[in-house]
Formats: structure tokens, C-alpha cells, sequence
């Protein structure tokens, strides 16, 4: 295998060879630009594939360590490594990246130099969270990943941006604010931001019910769970295509991925405490997400919110602290990062043909668009968890894992996925069957970059759909540990 | 579980894994190059696959006959704490009785079809989606697990959802595809509950594994809400569900009369033959699971009794020939499960098979109609045919051997196997069994009647359709069309030959076959004179089914009106499919959508949780002013700005 030091820091920070380079180019050579940024998310996620292959799943405890003394008087490491539940989310990261170029290439015209910039950083922030186990790096990264995202919606978005954006600003920032004083608490009680180290530590019942909501709000606002999730659909109707990609590949399963990583192992026993309220807060949100779904006139806002309910299931599986429940969790965060971040490209491809988001706009697309409607027609499969996709195995998983700990829950919770059949296939129906609408004759075929963005998309659907267990093996180690310490 | 007269080989087996996998390649290959390449050729890869699966079948039931069954993994699929599942084969008497039957008609109906879709734009499209049902299905009753079994349930359906909604651009097509999935969902909600709880209670979904721990739970009750529910019972009941979705039984049974809409050899292939039988395919395969509940068996009878009684009621009424043969589908599977219900899966597998072949057959036969009346606006409705034996002996005599078949006239197919039923329900130690025997004798006759009727009218009397012809005649259908018709109804007539019982001197052999893997239902016979009686009583009634028919369809054709119009209201009941759609739309849909028209979208998103958000919402307005005036043209500072801050980072972090 091919062994490369210091591998972490390689992927974290390559994408600023990009930048700078970019920074270099005049903002006329728009073509250079882009091929500059795609080839730097290219070769960032090669490296990303490489840390997958050189990744040891046996390995309980952290790999590719890096830890260095940054801030002393903080006693702040820049520290950095990977386990079974953060590994995957790498390459995903790093895939987003490339993606959303591609998907970008023709439609964004407007200040193209600053957009890939902004991804590009966007790409940082993504893999820096996942890779941090400083608390204090941690919440750098997780609050500078804001930043872009804001530039990206609020500057490239549709009409009503604006309040978008800052609906989306406060909505999280709000969250991390909880965030950050649960992690200030936690430095002066123990003197360290370092993970490793607070693992393990006990403390008194409120204190750890407090931190653990502080952790909580934070998460819940990024995932988003219900009641908190207003800010999502917002959010995703205004963004460009590849603000909506990045938003429902990455930035949303920073809640999931920050549940899995400090809720259940710095605070077992409020886990324990807790876990009952936010199945409940998940039933609640894929149902209600759900049956909000029946009624949107917006392709992209339908999408939006079927993310809700998809992310519900996520935090079922999560809480339902069964090793096959969190790991269908795990892989179902990928699943849904590939298939509704596909589904949102496959809007991009329409919108920027019509310039129509109404769904009453279309219709008979199969007729005039057939290419399209089957990759349509893939990702609205495996968005409603038919066996031999990704959807399933993730569903499947979450749904056994809740069952073995609490059967009401998993069937309620069950009652999701006919409803999800329902929205989908309604929404299939009106854009694709029936006659052909006045405005889909004559759309321009797919375009080479649309097909490359979309293509990987299918297969890593149906790779998972027909052999998981390569994706899960990453996982069994880890997860096991992490549940191993509770109770 | 398969006894010791079988030796179960473990190791992988080419054949096997082709008998799927040749008409998934043919359908894929169609599917990509169909349009641009193949053209009007598309039909000839999934023809050639399924004829060699047809083949290699037969030759898995010559091993299966010779007492070899085969039971491995491809490969380990989901691995994940203590959950293993494979994608794997069991070839055993079920299933490989299961593949002949389906390998068979599907080559036949491929064949079929090339002369009913010629000429249709979506022809290679046709020909991709039936042969991916026709591995679907093949997976599913291969299936060594739960699993995969919903791998294949899920699979089947779409391809169903694909070929309902073929001509998608009719929206009646496309309302009843979606209809289609998601009353299947309905009933694999349930079915997925079910393999849960069996995964939580024996630890496996393997069949074998399964089997050999269900004598664990025998005794194991489960408290839900203060009732003590016996779990072999629950787990029955919500696989049930399933069943009921996938075979439309009451009262998940409201997919499959709109269903029609799809071309007609995807009505005889899934809808009448292979797709819609897998619930009881289900139920057979899992039989030790519901024998150790009598509830679990009281269930799948009387839900089998009522569809079979209630679809025989509606069959009379509809003017559109294919659902007709829709509700009469609906009907015999009832008989399916109601033989389950009385513990005779192996009868009702026998009915399973010799169904196939005669109402693939009807099916067909309807469909060579409809081919030759296309020019018709609506060419399934029979008020426009009449006097068809003139134009079209070949489909008037394979439409008359399977009336006579599926009305019970003894020495045709479905004769043998309704009789088994019957008989078996008479004799069987449930309680319930006599009742059953009662309904299957009255629905025997009814069966006759709704038949006979369509024969009667689309065959006899004066041709009714020459002023919708507008000047075309119709004619005998294409010979690629009438020899699949011609092989089939050699099936409708012998197929039942396999199981003749002993009273009548055969050797019920295929019943044999199949009770190694399905157990022998205890019945008490003290001699066949009793048997003699009841078999001669459903012949009567069938008779007499065919004479009502001749009587109120031929010789008094005032009858029918006179009768609708005495007894108005029933004659309204039964027409609108005893209000089912009417009252799911009542209970179910426009609830549903009011809820999430009302409460989700309007009250609660936009006023409470955003307005508790939206204090700052004011706010926001307020700072949006003020931003927008950085945002202009300055984008480049921002990042440079945080360029800038990392650079500074990694400066200090260096230099520590």
C-alpha cells in the first residue's frame, strides 16, 4: 500500500494550493479557474480514496494521528485522525467537492473566481471538522464552514436569498453558541480540548444533562430534528444547485456525525437519559416531514424537506444505541449525502434548462427528457428505500436496530416509508408521466459535466445497494467500542 | 426441514444462479441499447434468455425429482452486528415447482408479446422491464432468506409499477401505477415489521435457521398493552400483511382492478400468473410458522373467504373485460389462501400452478380480442362485442378450454385443483373448515356464471362493435400470438393431470412432491363415497354457473337489465367494488392531505416554530439591509479575509 505521512493534513489542507493558485489567475480565464478548482478537489479526493484503502478496520482507536502543540496557553493541539464513524465521511466530503464544480461549470456565471473559491474553502472546513478531535479546532472548523456556506447562498442564491441566508446564520449560530459554552465549560473544568482525553471522564447528573443539551442544540439545528428545522427548507430552496448539494451531503450530517462522536461517548449516562425524548423528536420529524411533503408546489422545497424526515431516521438509528441501528445510521447519512445530493443536481439539470421550480410546471418529462427521468427515477428509488439500493440498507438497518431496542418506535417510525412512496412517486408523476407541459420540448440533452456529476452518483447507489458490507466493515470496530462503553 | 429423503448440496451451482441472472443480463443490455440499436429486434435477448432458464429449470427439477435440493450463498450481502444475510438459493420442490411455472409462461408470454407491443414506440422498453420482473421474481421464490424474499417482493412490485404505468402519459396509467406501489407499501410495512420481530425473536432470517428455531417461540407471549399476544401469531400476522398487499386480498385488494390499465400480456404474466401469487408462495414457504397459531390460520382463511366471495360478486357487474378477469383473479387467490387457511399449502400450491396456466390463458385470450379490436376507442369493454367465434376461432376455442377450466369441468386443470381445495377444506381438523367448503362451493358457481358470461358475450349473439369500428374488421390475431395461446391452454387442460387425487385413481403426485417441503395436512377420511358427493356437488355447481350464464347472457338477453334494474341499490353496490375506493378516499387521502395541507404547512411551520424563530425574523430583515450593501461586489475581501486567518493559523501552529 501506498503509505504517505502525514496523509490527513495533506487532504485536509490541499484545496489551498487551489486557492492560492485561483487568488493568482485574472478573473477573466474563467475556464482556467474551473479547471484549476476541479482538479484540486479531483487529486484531494484521491488522497481521500488512498486514506480509505491504508485504513485498518480492526483498529479500535484512532489512525493517522497527527497532534501538535498549537495553542499553548490554550493547551489547544492541532490534532487530527480518523476512526470507523468519521472515515467515510472523508471521501464523501471530498466527492461533494468535486461534484459540485462539475455541476457549477455552466451555471454559475457571475463572479465564477469567488464561487470556487468559496467551495474550495467549503472543502476545508468540511474535512476539518470531521477530522479534528480538539474540541477547539473542532468548533473552528465548524463555525468557519458557515462562512462560505453563507457567501454561496446568500450571493448565487435565488430571489428571496437573502432572508434565507440569514434565517440559515442565525438558525446555527445560534446552535453553536450552546456548543462552544459546553466546551469552555469543559476546559476549565479539565484543562484540555483534547477528545482522547476528555473520554472516560465522569461527571455530576445535571452538570452532564446541561452539557449534553449544550452539545445537543448545536446538532439538532444542523441535522436539522424537528422543531428546529424551518431553517432547512429555506435554506435549500434559495441555494444554487451546489449550495443545496453541499447542505444536503455534508452539512447537515455534521449534526448526525457530532451526535455519534461526543454526545454518546463524553455523556453515557444523559445519552441514556435523553434517548427516549429524541426518538420521539424523530418519529415526530419523519412523519411531519413527510406528510409536509404532500403538500409542496416546490421541487426543491419538497426535496428539502424529505431530508428532514430522511435526517429523522438518522437520528432514530443513532438513539436507538443498538450496534445495527448506528451503523444503518452511519451508512444511511452517506446514503442520504449521495441520493438527495444527486436528487438536487437532477433539479439543478431542469432548473437551469426552465428556470422553473414549480412542480405544476412540469410534466411528461419521460416523454421528452427519458435520459433524465431514469436517473430521476434511480435516485427516487433509492430515496424511498427499495431493496437493492443504498436507501434500503440504511432503512433496513435503522429500523431493525429501533426494533430490537424499542418496537413501538420502529413501527411508528416504519409509517414513514409508506409516506415517503407516497411523496415521491407523486412528485415522479406529476414532473415525468402524463402529456408533456408547453415548457419541457426541446430541452438541451445532458450535458458532459452533468452526466459525470450524476454517473458515480448511481453507481455508489446501487455498490452499497448490492454489497454494503465493505462500507459497514469500516464501521464494526468503532461502533462496537463506542457502545461497548455505555451503561 | 426437507426430510431425509433429500441430499441438500451446499456448494455453488452455475444453473442455478443463471436461471435469474439470463434475463436480468437480456433486460439491462435491452434496456441500454434497446432504442438506438435493437429496435424492432429487442424482443430477441429476453426471448433467448428466458428459453434458457426455461431449460435450465427443467433440468434443476429433474435433479429436485432425483432427490438432490441445493442451498447456498453468492455472497454475504448485509453484514452488521448479529445480523448475516446472503443473497442466496434454496432450490427445493416449492420453489423449483415455483421456476418451471414462471420460466414457462414468461417465455411463452414474451413471445406473445412480440406480436401484442409490435409497433408500440416503447417496444425495447416492454421487453427490458418484463424480463427484470422475471428475474425479480425468480430471486424472490429462490430466496434462502427473509431478506432477499423482500428484496425479490420489492423488486416484482416496481417492475409491476413500471409496466402499470407503461403508457404513462395516460394519467389513468400512471394514477394506477402509483396506486399500485403504495397499496403494496401499506402491506410491506407490515411485512417488514414482521421480519423485525422474527429477526428479534429467532436471531436469523435464514429459512433453514428459521425453521429449525421456531419450536423456541412456540410458547413466548408478548404483552402489548396489557394483552398477551402469542408471537407466533403477530409475526404471521404482519408477513400476512404483505401478502395481502402483493396478492390484493381484502383489504389491500384495491390495486389490482386498476392494474388492468397496463398492456395486457403484463396482466397475464404479473397480474394473474406469477407476481400477485407470492404472498402465497409466502405464506407456503413460512407454513410452520403459521400452523403453530390457529389464529394465525383462522386469519388467512377467512381473509382468503372473504376475497374470494367478494370479488365473485363484483365480477358479474364490470363491462371492462380485463377486470372481469381481474376480480376473478382476486377470487381464486382467495381459494389459494383459503386452502392455506385449512392447513393444504400443498393444494394450494397446486392451485397456485394450474391457475397460472388457465388465467394467463383467459388473459391472453382477452388480449387477442383487444388486438383485434384496437381501433375501438375502448376495446375491453364487452357491450361492444358479440359473435367473435366467426372472426377468431383460434382465441374463441383457447378462451373456451380455459372458461371450462376455471369453471371446474371435470378432466381440465382447474377441475382437479378447486376440488382439492374444496375437498380438503371439508375434511380438515380446523373448525372453520366446513364454512370454508360452503363459500368455495357458492363462489364455485358464481365463478361459472361472471366467466361464462364474458364467453357468452364476446363470442355469441351479433357482433356490436361495427359502428366504433368505423369500417375495420376484427380478425384473427398474428401466429406468434395464437401458438403461445395454443401451448398455454395444453397447460390449462394437463396441468392439473400432475395432481389427480386418489379417488379418481391418480396419484396426487404433484401434491406429494411438494408436501416433503409443506407438511401432510391431517384430514380424516373413512371412505371416498363422501368425497365422490362433494366432488359431484361442485361440479353441479359449476354446471349450474354456466347455465345461469347461457340463460341470462344468450337465451333471454332481457334478463340483465330487468335484474340491474330491480335491485338498483345492490346492483349499485356491487358495481362500485362495494365503495372500497370511495371510502380509503374517504378515510385515508383526504385526511392525510388536509393534515398536511393545514396543520404541517400552514399553522404550524409558518406560524408557531418559525414566528418563536422569526422574534429574530424582524431582526433579520433589519440586518439583511445592512449586509446587502457589503455583499455587492466585495465578495473577493471575505475570502481573502479568511485566507488570510488560515494562513496566520498555520504560521503559528509551524512556528509552535
Amino acid at each position: 500500500m501506498l503509505v504517505i505521512p502525514n496523509l490527513l493534513s495533506l487532504i485536509l489542507w490541499l484545496p489551498l494550493v487551489g486557492i492560492v493558485l485561483i487568488f493568482l489567475v485574472p478573473r477573466k480565464k474563467e475556464d482556467l479557474i474551473k479547471k484549476i478548482a476541479l482538479l484540486t478537489a479531483f487529486v484531494d479526493f484521491l488522497f481521500s480514496i488512498i486514506l480509505l484503502i491504508n485504513f485498518d478496520y480492526n483498529e479500535k482507536g484512532f489512525q493517522f494521528v497527527e497532534k501538535w502543540l498549537w495553542l499553548d496557553y490554550l493547551n489547544s493541539y492541532y490534532f487530527l485522525g480518523v476512526d470507523g464513524i468519521s472515515i467515510l465521511f472523508v471521501p464523501l466530503s471530498t466527492l461533494v467537492t468535486v461534484l459540485c464544480i462539475l455541476i457549477s461549470w455552466r451555471s454559475i456565471t457571475d463572479k465564477v473566481k469567488e464561487f470556487y473559491l468559496a467551495l474550495l474553502f467549503t472543502n476545508i472546513a468540511m474535512v476539518g471538522v470531521f477530522l479534528s478531535l480538539d474540541l477547539l479546532l473542532f468548533y473552528l472548523f465548524w463555525e468557519a464552514l458557515l462562512i462560505p456556506m453563507y457567501l454561496i447562498i446568500g450571493i448565487w442564491g435565488g430571489p428571496r436569498r437573502i432572508y434565507s441566508t440569514i434565517k440559515f446564520f442565525l438558525y446555527t449560530f445560534f446552535g453553536s453558541i450552546f456548543m462552544l459554552l459546553a466546551i469552555i465549560y469543559l476546559f476549565l473544568q479539565y484543562g484540555t480540548f483534547d477528545y482522547t482525553a476528555l473520554l472516560g471522564k465522569t461527571f455530576q447528573p445535571h452538570i452532564e444533562k446541561l452539557l449534553f443539551l449544550g452539545f445537543l442544540i448545536a446538532f439538532a439545528i444542523k441535522v436539522p430534528m424537528w422543531p428546529v428545522h424551518t431553517w432547512l427548507p429555506d435554506a435549500h430552496t434559495e441555494a444554487p444547485t451546489a449550495g443545496s448539494v453541499i447542505l444536503a451531503g455534508i452539512l447537515i450530517k455534521l449534526g448526525g456525525y457530532g451526535m455519534i462522536r461526543f454526545l454518546i461517548p463524553l455523556f453515557p449516562h444523559a445519552t441514556l437519559y435523553f434517548a427516549k425524548l429524541i426518538l420521539i423528536l424523530s418519529i415526530i420529524a419523519i412523519i411531519y416531514a413527510g406528510l409536509a411533503c404532500l403538500w409542496q408546489s416546490d421541487l426543491k422545497r419538497l426535496i428539502a424537506y424529505s431530508s428532514v424526515s430522511h435526517m429523522g431516521f438518522v437520528t432514530l438509528g443513532i438513539f436507538s444505541l443498538n450496534p445495527i441501528g448506528v451503523k444503518g445510521a452511519i451508512l444511511q447519512m452517506i446514503n442520504h449525502g449521495v441520493v438527495t445530493g444527486a436528487l438536487f443536481m437532477c433539479v439543478g439539470v431542469i432548473y437551469d434548462r426552465t428556470h422553473s421550480r414549480a412542480i405544476s410546471y412540469y410534466g411528461g418529462l419521460a416523454t421528452t427528457f427519458p435520459l433524465y427521468a431514469a436517473f430521476f427515477m434511480i435516485f427516487t428509488l433509492a430515496s424511498i428505500g427499495l431493496p437493492g439500493t443504498n436507501g434500503f440498507i440504511g432503512e433496513f438497518l435503522i429500523l431493525l436496530g429501533t426494533f430490537l431496542s424499542n418496537k413501538t418506535v420502529a413501527a411508528l417510525a416504519a409509517t414513514g416509508v409508506i409516506i415517503g412512496a407516497a411523496y415521491m412517486l407523486w412528485l415522479y408523476q406529476r414532473v415525468f408521466f402524463m402529456r408533456p407541459s408547453q415548457g419541457v420540448y426541446n430541452l438541451q440533452p445532458m450535458k458532459w459535466n452533468e452526466l459525470i456529476a450524476l454517473i458515480p452518483m448511481i453507481g455508489l447507489v446501487f455498490l452499497i445497494g448490492f454489497y454494503p458490507n465493505p462500507f459497514l466493515d469500516f464501521m464494526r470496530t468503532s461502533v462496537f467500542h463506542l457502545l461497548s462503553n455505555l451503561r | 426441514m426437507s426430510g431425509a429423503s433429500f441430499q441438500v448440496i451446499n456448494t455453488f451451482d452455475l444453473r442455478v444462479y443463471l436461471v435469474p441472472f439470463l434475463p436480468f443480463v437480456a433486460s439491462i443490455i435491452t434496456l441500454i441499447f434497446g432504442k438506438r440499436y435493437f429496435k424492432d429486434k429487442a424482443h430477441i435477448l429476453p426471448v433467448l434468455s428466458l428459453l434458457f432458464s426455461f431449460l435450465l429449470s427443467l433440468s434443476l427439477l429433474f435433479d429436485v425429482l432425483s432427490g438432490k435440493t441445493y442451498q447456498f450463498d453468492l455472497y454475504s450481502w448485509i453484514v452488521a452486528g448479529s445480523l448475516k444475510v446472503g443473497l442466496g438459493f434454496l432450490v427445493d420442490p416449492l420453489s423449483v415447482m415455483m421456476i418451471c411455472m414462471v420460466t414457462s409462461l414468461s417465455f411463452l408470454i414474451h413471445v406473445y408479446s412480440i406480436g401484442y407491443m409490435a409497433g408500440d414506440p416503447g417496444y425495447y422498453r416492454f421487453f427490458s422491464y418484463i424480463s427484470l420482473f422475471t428475474f425479480s421474481m425468480l430471486m424472490l421464490v429462490l430466496s434462502n432468506n427473509l431478506v432477499q424474499l423482500f428484496l425479490g417482493w420489492e423488486a416484482v412490485g416496481l417492475c409491476s409499477y413500471f409496466l402499470i404505468g407503461f403508457w404513462y402519459e395516460k394519467k389513468s396509467a400512471s394514477d394506477a401505477a402509483k396506486k399500485a406501489f403504495i397499496v403494496n407499501r401499506v402491506g410491506d410495512f407490515g411485512f417488514a415489521l414482521g421480519i423485525f420481530a422474527m429477526f428479534y425473536y429467532l436471531g436469523t432470517l435464514y429459512y433453514h435457521e428459521i425453521f429449525e428455531r421456531l419450536p423456541l417461540i412456540a410458547g413466548t407471549y408478548l404483552n402489548i398493552y396489557g394483552y398477551e399476544i402469542h408471537v407466533p401469531f403477530l409475526i404471521a400476522l404482519l408477513l400476512f400483511c404483505g401478502a395481502m398487499g402483493k396478492s390484493a386480498q381484502v383489504p389491500l385488494h384495491v390495486w389490482l382492478p386498476d392494474a388492468m390499465e397496463g398492456p395486457t400480456p403484463v396482466s397475464a404474466l404479473i397480474h394473474a400468473a406469477t407476481m400477485v401469487t407470492a404472498g402465497v408462495f409466502m405464506v407456503s414457504r413460512l407454513h410452520a410458522l403459521f400452523e403453530m397459531s390457529d389464529y394465525a390460520m383462522a386469519m388467512v382463511a377467512l381473509v382468503g373467504a372473504i376475497t374470494c366471495f367478494m370479488a365473485a360478486t363484483i365480477a358479474p357487474t364490470q363491462f371492462d373485460i380485463k377486470r372481469v378477469i381481474a376480480y376473478s383473479t382476486l377470487s381464486q387467490l382467495g381459494y389459494m389462501f383459503m386452502a392455506c387457511g385449512v392447513g393444504a399449502f400443498a393444494v394450494g400450491m397446486f392451485h397456485l400452478f394450474t391457475h397460472a396456466y388457465f388465467k394467463a390463458l383467459l388473459f391472453l385470450g382477452a388480449g387477442s380480442i383487444i388486438h383485434a379490436l384496437h381501433h375501438a376507442p375502448d376495446p375491453n369493454d364487452i357491450r361492444i362485442m358479440g359473435g367473435l367465434r366467426r372472426y377468431m376461432p383460434i382465441t374463441f376455442w383457447t378462451i373456451f378450454i380455459a372458461s371450462l377450466s376455471i369453471a371446474g369441468i371435470p378432466g381440465l386443470a382447474g377441475f382437479f385443483s378447486k376440488d382439492e381445495i374444496l375437498a380438503y377444506a371439508y375434511f380438515s381438523k380446523y373448525p372453520w373448515g366446513k364454512v370454508i367448503w360452503l363459500i368455495g362451493l357458492v363462489v364455485a358457481s358464481m365463478t361459472a356464471f361472471y366467466t361464462f358470461r364474458i364467453f357468452f358475450k364476446a363470442f355469441f349473439g351479433e357482433f356490436r362493435g361495427k359502428d366504433v369500428l368505423h369500417g375495420h374488421h376484427p380478425h384473427e390475431s398474428p401466429k406468434v400470438m395464437t401458438i403461445p395461446l395454443i401451448i398455454i391452454s395444453i397447460g390449462a387442460i394437463f396441468s392439473g393431470w400432475l395432481g389427480i387425487p386418489e379417488a379418481l385413481g391418480g396419484g396426487a403426485h404433484f401434491q406429494r412432491f411438494l408436501e416433503s417441503v409443506l407438511g401432510h395436512p391431517e384430514i380424516h377420511v373413512e371412505d371416498h363415497t363422501l368425497e365422490y358427493i362433494l366432488m359431484a356437488l361442485s361440479v353441479l355447481a359449476g354446471l349450474l354457473g354456466i347455465f345461469l350464464a347461457y340463460l341470462v347472457y344468450l337465451k333471454v338477453p332481457t334478463l340483465e337489465t330487468t335484474f340491474s334494474s330491480r335491485f338498483k341499490r345492490i346492483y349499485t353496490f356491487l358495481y362500485r367494488k362495494w365503495f372500497f375506493d370511495e371510502l380509503y378516499d374517504l378515510i385515508f387521502i383526504r385526511p392525510t392531505l388536509f393534515i398536511a395541507r393545514t396543520v404541517v404547512n400552514l399553522i404550524l411551520d409558518t406560524f408557531i416554530i418559525d414566528q418563536t424563530v422569526n422574534g429574530s425574523a424582524k431582526t433579520a430583515e433589519a440586518f439583511a439591509g445592512f449586509f446587502r450593501k457589503f455583499h455587492a461586489g466585495v465578495v473577493n475581501y471575505y475570502n481573502w479575509f479568511i485566507l488570510l486567518g488560515l494562513l496566520i493559523y498555520l504560521v503559528i501552529m509551524y512556528l509552535k
